[in-house]
């Protein structure tokens, strides 16, 4: 039997480094410290045996090799003429380095899950900046708490324990007694059942909610009316009141935020109140990332190729225009002729259109489990989990990364080797 | 491996050697004696050679520098080149790519290059960007300025923990020299508010700048550094600071150096050179600066010279940038790390007819000029913050020439005129003195001038050729061919393969990370981290488990030691 502290969990954003996990026989046999979430996903399931391949998407699959899969998948990848390699959050950065090497190899379009989740965030940076800070500072010194759109009681389990809502610091010993917790949200979730105060707001209302907090911190309460988003005038001016007399402001936001209607307007707005809110105090926003890692691919992409993510490497030289570029734009215009899905599960999160066209074109999936995905795929590549079987870099939501352990033996190839094969046979294939 | 290197026109100044006809030997990555008739030959044909180029300060890889990129498609835009068969594609001109910082470094002749700042906690990050760089050699400071438990052992006037905590910090980090920030702000700005000036008591932890930068001086001075501590002042980018840049330096007086270099290097000095109470009464004092310098042995600067156009600003000072934004209604990061520093991201646009612009301009070039002894001021553009590295040329013909200064005067702000000293200062830097402030200077100010910044017997075979002969030359009239010339070197030869020919990419071997391993009594390690173990379970995000860069990252290492326990370091 072996004990492995403080390991890493591979599941969400929180990316909570202090688990016991417990080994015996090759087998983890038990996870502790870890949420729910994360202890499933690290005592394993549904795994792909082995590689498997079909004739077409109406055929059963067949076991085969991981040489005829891999071969298989370079085929179909250098036969494409608009290749989409997509997915990459649940994995490790020097798997997005491997595959961004395949991507310029292949002229191909490389795009993250953020694209369904954050990739708004990223454009409100580009026009904004981001106000921010290690979680750490939040645990230490927060003293308002803003969870807008998102919902960590479910989705970042210990989000609250360990970084903010109930977290002791040098400045915060009170905890949760010396914090005041606001939910904003459009339903009352069960974030929103414990938050000191809650503001519902009508569906696809926030753009003009946070613009009415704007108007009134800037002294201009005269100019917003009675109600903005179903929400009292009164209790907008006990918000900014309670923002503005915050000693450390810290506003986390989640979906709720960018994929509601103004989407990535959303989050500039959001992101200008934070910066107007520092005249009068310490506040800082951070994004809610939903994977372990998609952080870490937005870090990679973006140090390798100057861009974040939705780059296009047709050209040559990276190319990059959301709208255009990203995963779900090439899809919906059936330009894509060839997709790889790693580490991500489309078949679960695009538009039914964009899964409609993957139904349509060849499809390599590269994962350890059997998702909605496998079901539009040709070949299935299985292979190590990363972060339990196979060490590695992850970045944590708020940017710090740390490294992953290997918690037992892999039974599968790693994804690293698994690209290193493919981009070999594509070079193979292009007569390189 | 041999390489002779004939006919060059060698300027390496500090082994005395100023423009004589020499040639190189090189076997094995280094400069040798000789070697024998089978090594393969380059004739430079009296073209100028120098040493490779050594930047002591610029932000090249980590958080800042990737917030940087991804708050600004708009700049990794407009530099973009396909990859290559050989080279990887190339992006952005403020916030390159990791590639096109390696590749661009190489291109101009430099060989080496130190990222300015990392926090321990975001350590690992750097160094993932720096394993990625290509061709150079590199390594980090780490900053130490604000973290608690320095200001813990400093308050306690506990010197063995702190330099304790400075060798642990090294080693968590993988960094090389002791980088200080807006010492005692970093802390306040956790709670948006800042010191302003050297004796401002930081809350809750009571300590002062003063005493944060003196004992760190002395711990580094224990520790026997290879680099001295390097600082970032307070009061940074204020009209008026030059007094309490001016009162850090005198700080320097109060420690004796352990070794042949200064005590203080203090960066970026064109942004710590101000006069006036504001922006309506601003003007240069860097004459006071560049006097100072002139009368003091124990202290050196670097320039942090402003390249017109764009620039990305990048800091720990986290309130500099706030007030930055918030001034010119720029896009705005911050970043604060628990326990340790802030930071912050702004691009900036600097115009030529703005008047504060000009004269800051000025500020960085009178930096250059009237410094008498050029080991004393090192050529930098803080890159990416004054501009970027890729205009050093610039900066070299600029000081290297007063009537290309004259002429680029005519086409800036009047107020040069009357806030500056520039338009009159004659002085006319000669091929000796580009070499010290780009080579043999930076490599003494992080020493490493025993194999870094000359062309010695044991240096590094680290080499550039420049498409100029020295003695054909007027570098005054014919500043647009040295512009040129430094731009995009004829030859690179890094560890003793040719990287660079023509200005293009022939090679791209990976460069080594330094990183300095200095020991301490154990003892005083045991005491140390008796109260990091508590920052830990009461205070950090993290785990002291998962804290520490681990060896994966650094695939390439280059370490120095030093330490209190060899003593005969000292
Ligand atoms: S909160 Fe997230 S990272 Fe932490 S244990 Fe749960 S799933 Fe894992
Ligand atoms: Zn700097």
């Amino acid at each position: 039997m072996t004990v492995i502290t403080d390991a890493l969990c591979p599941f969400c954003g929180c990316l909570c480094d202090d688990l016991t996990i417990v080994v015996e026989d090759n087998k983890i046999t038990d996870v502790k410290q870890a949420c729910k979430l994360g202890a499933s996903k690290i005592m394993g399931h549904h795994r792909i045996k082995a590689p498997m391949m079909r004739k077409d998407k109406n055929s059963e699959f067949k076991e085969v090799s991981y040489e005829e899969a891999i071969n298989e998948a370079a085929n179909i990848l250098s036969n494409s003429k608009r290749p989409l390699l997509y997915g990459w959050a649940s994995a490790v950065c020097e798997v997005h380095k491997k595959g961004i090497l395949l991507a310029e190899e292949l002229g191909a379009i490389i795009d993250n899950t953020a694209t369904v989740c954050h990739a708004p965030s990223t454009l409100a940076v580009h026009e904004k900046g981001l106000p921010s800070a290690t979680l750490g500072q939040i645990k230490n010194r927060a003293d308002v708490i803003v969870f807008w759109g998102s919902n960590p009681v479910h989705a970042h389990p210990r989000h609250m324990g360990r970084y903010s809502v109930f977290a002791k610091g040098l400045f915060s010993e009170k905890g949760r007694k010396g914090r005041k917790v606001i939910v904003v949200d459009v339903r009352k979730t069960d974030t929103a059942n414990m938050a000191d105060q809650f503001v519902q707001l009508e569906q696809g209302s926030d753009y003009l909610v946070v613009s009415a907090l704007r108007a009134i911190l800037s002294g201009h309460a005269d100019v917003v009316p009675e109600s903005v988003g179903g929400v009292p005038k009164d209790a907008l001016s006990k918000l900014v009141d309670t923002l503005k007399t915050g000693k450390f402001v810290g506003i986390f936001f989640g979906m709720g935020l960018t994929q509601s209607k103004s989407r990535y307007k959303n989050i500039d707005n959001a992101i200008s109140l934070v910066t107007e809110l520092n005249a009068f105090t310490k506040c800082v926003i951070t994004p809610m990332r939903g994977h372990y890692n998609v952080t870490g691919f937005g870090n990679v992409c973006a140090w390798e190729t100057g861009f974040a993510t939705a780059v296009d490497f047709a050209r040559g030289a990276p190319y990059y225009n959301p709208g255009e570029t990203a995963a779900n734009d090439v899809l919906l215009r059936k330009e894509t002729d060839a997709a790889m899905i790693i580490a991500g599960d489309a078949g679960a999160h695009f538009p039914a259109d964009s899964v409609r066209h993957l139904a349509r074109i060849p499809v390599v999936q590269i994962d350890p489990y059997w998702n909605p995905t496998t079901e539009v795929a040709n070949v299935v590549i299985p292979v190590a989990i990363c972060g339990v079987e196979v060490e590695g870099t992850a970045y944590r939501m708020d940017g710090v990364s740390l490294r992953m352990r290997k918690m037992v033996e892999p039974t599968h190839l790693p994804d690293t080797e698994v690209l290193e094969k493919i981009t070999e046979r594509v070079k193979l294939l292009r007569g390189e | 491996m041999e390489l002779l290197i004939k006919n060059g026109s060698v300027y390496d100044p500090s082994n005395g050697i100023n423009g004589d006809k020499a040639d190189i030997s090189i076997k094995d990555g280094k400069i040798v004696d000789k070697v024998s008739s089978k090594a393969t030959v380059i004739d430079a044909g009296g073209r100028l050679v120098m040493a490779g180029g050594v930047d002591a300060h610029s932000h090249i890889a980590g958080a800042k520098v990737n917030v940087g990129r991804i708050m600004r498609p708009e700049d990794t835009r407009s530099g973009i080149k396909p990859r290559t068969k050989l080279t990887r594609p190339t992006t952005g001109y403020t916030v390159p790519n990791v590639y096109a910082m390696g590749y661009r470094y190489a291109q101009m002749g430099y060989t080496t290059v130190f990222e300015a700042a990392q926090a321990i906690m975001k350590a690992r990050h750097t160094h993932e960007e720096l394993e990625e760089i290509p061709i150079i050699d590199k390594g980090a400071l780490t900053l130490f300025g604000s973290n608690w438990p320095t200001m813990d052992f400093v308050r306690e006037k506990n010197m063995d923990k702190l330099a304790a905590y400075i060798s642990w910090g090294l080693l968590a980090s993988r960094g090389f020299g002791v980088k200080v920030v807006n010492p005692g702000g970093g802390e306040m700005w956790g709670f948006g508010k800042n010191v302003t000036s050297l004796d401002d008591v930081v809350p809750n932890f009571d300590v002062t700048p003063r005493e944060i930068i003196v004992s760190l001086m002395k711990a580094n001075e224990m520790l026997g550094l290879p680099h001295s501590v390097h600082l970032h002042c307070n009061n940074l980018g204020k009209p008026g600071n030059y007094k309490t840049t001016l009162a850090s330096m005198e700080l320097a007086d109060q420690v004796k150096a352990s070794r042949d270099r200064q005590v203080l290097h203090v960066t970026h000095l064109l942004f710590n050179s101000m006069g006036g109470t504001n922006w309506g009464d601003f003007e240069s004092k860097a004459d006071e600066v560049a006097n100072y310098l002139n009368n003091h042995d124990n202290v050196t600067g670097d320039m942090g010279q402003m390249i017109f156009g764009s620039a990305t600003t990048m800091t720990a000072d986290g309130p500099v940038q706030y007030a930055n934004a918030k001034l010119m209604h720029a896009k705005w990061a911050n970043g604060d790390v628990e326990l340790e520093d802030a930071s912050g991201v702004v691009p900036l646009y600097y115009i030529k007819q703005v008047s504060v612009y000009a004269i800051m301009w000025a500020t960085g070039l009178e930096l250059g000029l009237l410094t008498k002894d050029p080991y004393k001021m090192l050529l930098t553009t803080d890159h990416p913050n004054g501009g970027p590295f890729v205009n050093y040329s610039e900066v070299i013909a600029l000081l290297m020439s007063n009537k290309k200064r004259q002429e680029e005067i005519k086409t800036v702000h009047e107020a040069v005129h009357s806030k500056t000293r520039l338009p009159g200062i004659e002085r006319e830097l000669d091929f000796s003195e580009i070499a010290i402030m780009t080579r043999a200077g930076t490599a003494k100010v992080l020493g490493l001038l025993d194999t870094k910044g000359h062309l010695g017997v044991g240096a590094d075979a680290d080499v550039s050729i420049y498409d100029i002969k020295p003695d054909q030359i007027d570098p005054s009239v014919e500043h647009a061919k040295i512009k040129s010339a430094f731009s995009s070197a004829a030859y690179t030869i890094k560890g003793g393969q040719v990287v660079v020919k023509d200005g293009q990419i022939t090679a791209t071997p990976m460069g080594r990370t330094y990183w300095v391993d200095a020991r301490v009594p154990e003892q005083h390690t045991n005491e140390m981290m008796k109260d990091i173990v508590k920052k830990f379970k009461n205070y950090y995000s993290i785990q002291l488990a998962n804290y520490m860069v681990q060896d994966a990252y650094l695939t390439h290492p280059k370490v120095v030691k030093a330490g209190a326990i060899p003593v005969e370091v000292r």
